[in-house]
């Protein structure tokens, strides 16, 4: 199905947390309806019988030991963050006045 | 100072060892290049302000005959996708504006490792998304062959920094193409290694199953060298291989010592070029095959019937992961953060400032990837993408009983204008279709030059590709070639890089 | 909010059966986190870790951070599993859980979907009666805890109403295993003691396993209850909520039974149950409407392309399997012999989950019926009356000094008392207690006399009265020995001394 109206653009860009404005929502909404309708084209040889590839390198056990590396101080930690309280870092309220 | 830039890391690696040239000359005269290219070309996001006190230090270990490695002193340019504790890393995006790692790329520590002198970080679309370097967040970087053109993405500036002499060499990255396709529409050489040939650890991720990091240069020993320092297991990326790598510049050295290709047999990929390669890329490619028979090589044609269907599994692939990849960036913790009028939640300022900080390009793929995954989606879109790659991967197995590489053009058009494509995503994302197959299947890739259109006068680059784990064959069939095509034409196109005002 | 109505139990079971779902999550107490070389603050004694000081780039989700699995983390997974009586799965796969939180680093969280590393087991619960239920388990996996979250500026600290938020990420990247039961049906009036008793034996598990410090107050262990009715006769499960924030063995309890309460209500009123998270709240006893899910529960799974498949290797879980400890319904059987209590009273040590604290103190070197008296008596009075666990109070080697101090005649019982709750008030250690407020028993037989001669001044009597065998006068100078002294006096020395002089004279 690819149905990519404005409306499931908008659930997508909120699943996303994107803001997107209307202008970009309807541009946004001819522009992958045609990429979907391309892309669609997978579902034609992916049979049941094909297994999927998620590492194109088959590598397993991949592990490391329980001891203790390179960490980052405070500091260091907080240095690029948009607002801290010189211990944690600092957002606005999570939920909104009617939450 | 101009003959210091026109010289490969290889000659400057020699230079330094007998005495002819220091690192403080080298980098020097790159740095003038750069001063007096730059605002033409736009290859640099930012640029080192310690390269010359690093090249000192080089030197002084020289002298004091404790050289780091052969490479102790070159300077090297490092797209801006991999993070550097010493110079501001973006990625190509405003979200990233003025964020200095507080870590280096593990690329990076090994560069450092081995003496190398990083001049700066270039120019690429924004988080790797693109085909033409048009989608950074900063500017437009052009192609030193003509300026009115695209140096091709997501690694332009490496590759033009590279074909103008800025630098000798650099380090990309490619995720569907994007070392390789600037390497072809500027005369350069680049390579995609076999995936989890070289670190992920400190590249930020666009897809984390396609990404690789590879060189950037002129000469196919170049890149040999660079590779050798860059690849190699590391236990802070889990799909990096842990078997370790036989030397990339010794197979570089026996092709160019090789007499011919004789014993070589070469596959030609049919679905990689059919309808809408340019005539001109079509006839420097039938006269490379020729070129290729008339020195021994036996040459096969391939069948890779799933090929028709990678640019569209890749375009899932590729958004899912990086929708998810690009979640990190949420104003909270790094980067940019947009606060809206008013009481603003969390939630507010994270989707005020990722709709401000992502360009369009990035939006697009990241709302396509979010679909791909979505309740009920899954099974027709990412998940049939996944066995797309499944079938792929058994097409190039199958090949490589019958040949030992396969070749295609490494892009199906020449160096397009900048502003083209810029309106179809569609039209450039085909434009993707000889690279991606590679990246889904995990094998490595070369792009080297094989002459010049005769109808446009730019840059045409060939692509080899191997079997997972078997990159050496690249550079030793890739240096053969390389001196065939310069015996053949006189000169090599990576010397013949228009001069930049 | 308007208050809950609350159908009574018998009546909501009369017309209801309830339909119990558990998800436990385990912090496992390894040195460093899940995928990152970050030390782990759930393996750290102190519970005070400065914030944000347990990171690495991975703990923040910096770009270009990679995960990278810790061995021990997935060694005590299959152990774990095993002792829950699961099959260990030959090949699992981690996969990425994809939401928004300022305390989820990357926003998503690296857990397992379809491919868990243990599936298909059963647990033997004890209930308090003895009798033995097992529970189902559905699967265990393995996935990374989030970050602190602290909301300022609202009432209480809460979420509700805050201004801001800060964030630690300590925590975030802390090996958890998620253990899920299959749906629990017949527990009726019993199902908040089921909650109680599954969770304490998950509890008991995992610290004989030694993967865990498991303190619930710690959020160690943590536990979501599900809840659904379904009206009696029919075979459809009804609407479940799931309740989280339950975080001490009796919350589990209540909240489940309000749950059932509040559910029957509803139900027979004629609505129809929302499927919600619900937050406990201990101090009011009821269950609130939690945080909206925006996402619509739109996780987007996929395989983490970062990390490889764990191939569990036959022989080597084999060897874990080996090596798992006795389960904890057969280290109980044990220990019953062993202590030689009653079965009541062994059971109600079990029913209080204190069969660890009394356990490690016997084996400190404390006899059995002091380590019960201390644990059961005091310390769960005190423990009750400030709503918290028994455990988090004092530790089985605070009740060995404690009590060697009474066997060495240094303090009597009343002391002793006063001093467990300086120990609790964190004033030290028993001795340092004791030294400070200068609480030891007179063991001076000459400063006893004296107190004694003064007592027998005013009342001389007693001594004749104690010479014609009426000994029990001799309880009047005691007390008055006793009051004198500040009960610093050991009353069975002072008796001795009273009937010695009584013989004298």
């Amino acid at each position: 199905m690819s149905e990519m109206t404005p409306d499931a653009v908008r659930h997508l860009a909120g699943l996303a947390r994107i803001a997107l404005s209307d202008e970009e929502i309807t541009r946004l909404a001819g522009e992958l309806g045609a990429i979907v309708q391309a892309v669609e084209s997978v579902q034609s040889v992916a049979t049941a019988d094909v297994p999927p590839t998620s590492h194109p390198i088959p590598l397993g056990n991949v592990f490391r030991d329980d001891q203790v590396g390179d960490t980052l101080t405070t500091e260091e930690a907080l240095a690029g963050a948009p607002d801290h309280d010189g211990s944690r870092f600092r957002v606005t309220a999570i939920l909104g006045e009617e939450q | 100072m101009s003959e210091i830039t026109a010289l490969s890391a290889s000659a400057l690696a020699d230079a330094l060892a007998a005495g002819e040239l220091s690192s403080v000359d080298i980098t020097s005269a790159h740095l003038e290049r750069i001063e007096s290219t730059e605002s033409t070309l736009g290859s640099f996001l930012a640029r080192s302000e310690n390269a010359l006190d690093v090249a000192t230090e080089s030197d002084a270990r020289r002298k004091a005959g404790s050289a780091l490695s052969a490479l102790d002193g070159i300077p090297i340019a490092i797209k801006d996708v991999l993070c550097t504790t010493d110079m501001v890393t973006t990625a190509g995006s405003r979200i990233l504006e003025g964020w200095t790692p507080p870590y280096d790329a593990t690329v990076v520590r090994k560069l450092r490792e081995a003496g190398l002198v990083a001049l700066g970080k270039t120019n690429m679309d924004e988080f790797a998304m693109g085909s033409s370097t048009e989608h950074s967040g900063y500017h437009v970087t052009r192609n030193p062959w003509d300026l009115s053109k695209a140096p091709g993405g997501s690694g332009g500036g490496s590759a033009a920094a590279v074909a103008a002499r800025q630098a000798p060499v650099a380090i990309g990255s490619d995720t569907g193409g994007s070392i390789r396709q600037p390497a072809a529409f500027t005369g350069t050489v680049g390579v995609k290694p076999t995936y989890g040939g070289v670190s992920r650890y400190g590249v930020i991720a666009l897809a984390s199953s396609l990404d690789q990091v590879g060189p950037v240069s002129r000469t196919v020993r170049d890149s040999a060298l660079i590779h050798d320092v860059i690849g190699g297991h590391d236990p802070h990326d889990s799909t990096s291989i842990p078997t370790p790598w036989a030397s990339m510049t010794e197979a570089a050295d026996r092709g160019s010592a090789a007499a011919d290709l004789s014993g070589l047999r070469v596959g030609v990929v049919k679905q990689l070029v059919g309808e809408g390669i340019q005539a001109g890329v079509k006839e420097r490619f039938d006269q490379a095959l020729e070129l290729m028979a008339a020195n021994g090589a036996e040459i096969v044609e391939i069948d890779a019937p799933h090929c028709e269907y990678a640019v569209a599994a890749y375009y899932l692939v590729l958004p899912a992961e990086a929708s998810s990849n690009l979640a990190k960036f949420d104003s909270v913790r790094f980067g940019l953060r947009v606060t809206p009028e008013g009481s603003p939640t969390v939630e507010d300022v994270m989707s005020a400032t990722r709709d401000q900080g992502f360009g369009d390009e990035v939006k697009r793929r990241i709302i396509l990837g979010t679909y791909a995954l979505s309740a009920g989606y899954y099974d027709a879109y990412y998940g049939s993408a996944q066995k797309v790659r499944t079938l792929i991967q058994r097409d190039f197995a199958e090949a490589f009983e019958k040949v030992d590489i396969l070749v295609s053009p490494s892009a199906p058009t020449t160096a397009f204008p900048l502003g083209e494509k810029l309106d179809d995503p569609l039209a450039m994302w085909a434009g993707d279709l000889t690279t991606i197959p590679v990246n889904l299947a995990g094998i490595p890739g070369m792009s080297l030059p094989m002459g010049l259109d005769p109808d446009d006068g730019l840059p045409v680059g060939l692509q080899l590709m191997a079997p997972a784990y078997e990159d050496a064959r690249l550079y030793q069939a890739g240096a053969t070639l390389e001196r065939l095509f310069g015996e053949r034409d006189g000169y090599l196109v990576a010397d013949r890089t228009p001069e930049v005002a | 909010m308007a208050k809950d109505q609350l159908m009574d139990v018998d009546k909501a079971l009369e017309l209801f059966e309830p339909v119990l779902g558990f998800e436990v999550h385990v912090e496992l107490s390894t040195q460093t986190k899940m995928f990152s070389a970050a030390p782990n603050p759930a393996a750290m004694d102190d519970a005070n870790v400065e914030p944000n000081t347990c990171i690495t780039p991975l703990c923040l989700g910096l770009p270009g951070s990679l995960p990278v699995v810790n061995t021990k983390a997935v060694e005590y997974s299959v152990s774990l599993g095993l002792a829950l009586g699961c099959q260990i799965a030959p090949v699992s796969r981690f996969a990425r859980k994809n939401y928004f939180y300022p305390d989820l680093a990357k926003n998503y969280q690296i857990s397992q979907y379809d491919e868990p590393i243990a599936f298909e087991g059963s647990v033997a619960v004890e209930m308090d009666d003895g009798t033995l239920v097992n529970v189902p388990i559905e699967r265990a996996h393995m996935e990374e805890d989030a970050g602190k979250l602290t909301h300022v500026g609202g009432a209480t600290g809460r979420i509700q109403g805050a201004e801001y938020s800060l964030v630690d990420y300590n925590r975030a990247g802390v090996p958890l295993v998620e253990i899920v039961t299959k749906p629990i049906e017949g527990m009726e009036h019993r199902a908040g003691e089921l909650g109680r008793a599954y969770v304490s034996t998950i509890r008991d598990i995992v610290r004989a396993l030694g993967i865990s410090n498991a303190r619930m107050e710690r959020g160690n262990l943590r536990c979501d209850a599900n809840v659904s009715l379904r009206p009696r006769g029919q075979a459809a499960y009804g609407t479940r909520t799931e309740t989280k924030n339950v975080n001490s063995f009796r919350s589990i309890e209540r909240a489940v039974m309000y749950e059932i309460r509040r559910q029957a209500a509803i139900l027979a009123a004629g609505g129809s149950i929302t499927q919600e998270t619900r937050h406990w709240h201990e101090d009011t006893g009821v269950t609130s409407p939690g945080r909206p899910k925006s996402d619509a529960d739109d996780y987007r799974y996929f395989p983490e392309p970062d990390l490889l498949p764990v191939e569990a290797n036959a022989d080597w879980v084999q060897t874990l399997k080996e090596a798992l400890p006795e389960s904890p319904v057969h280290m109980r059987r044990r220990l019953r012999a062993d202590w030689g209590f009653s079965d009541v009273d062994f059971q109600a040590i079990v029913n209080a989950g204190l069969i660890p604290e009394v356990q490690a103190t016997i084996e400190a070197g404390v006899e059995p019926v002091a380590a019960r008296k201390w644990w059961m008596g005091e310390v769960s009075r005190i423990a009750n009356d400030r709503s918290v666990e028994p455990a988090s109070l004092v530790t089985p080697q605070d009740i060995k000094a404690l009590q060697s101090l009474i066997d060495q005649g240094t303090l009597n019982d009343k002391l002793a008392r006063e001093v467990l709750l300086g120990m609790i008030e964190g004033e030290g250690t028993p001795d340092e207690i004791v030294a400070a407020r200068g609480l030891e028993v007179v063991s001076d037989d000459g400063a006893l006399m004296a107190a004694i001669d003064e007592a027998l001044a005013a009342d001389p009597d007693v001594l004749e009265k104690i010479r014609e065998g009426k000994v029990q006068a001799a309880g009047a100078i005691i007390g008055a020995v006793m009051k004198a002294m500040k009960g610093q006096a050991d009353a069975a020395r002072v008796r001795e001394l009273v009937i010695e002089r009584a013989a004298a004279s």
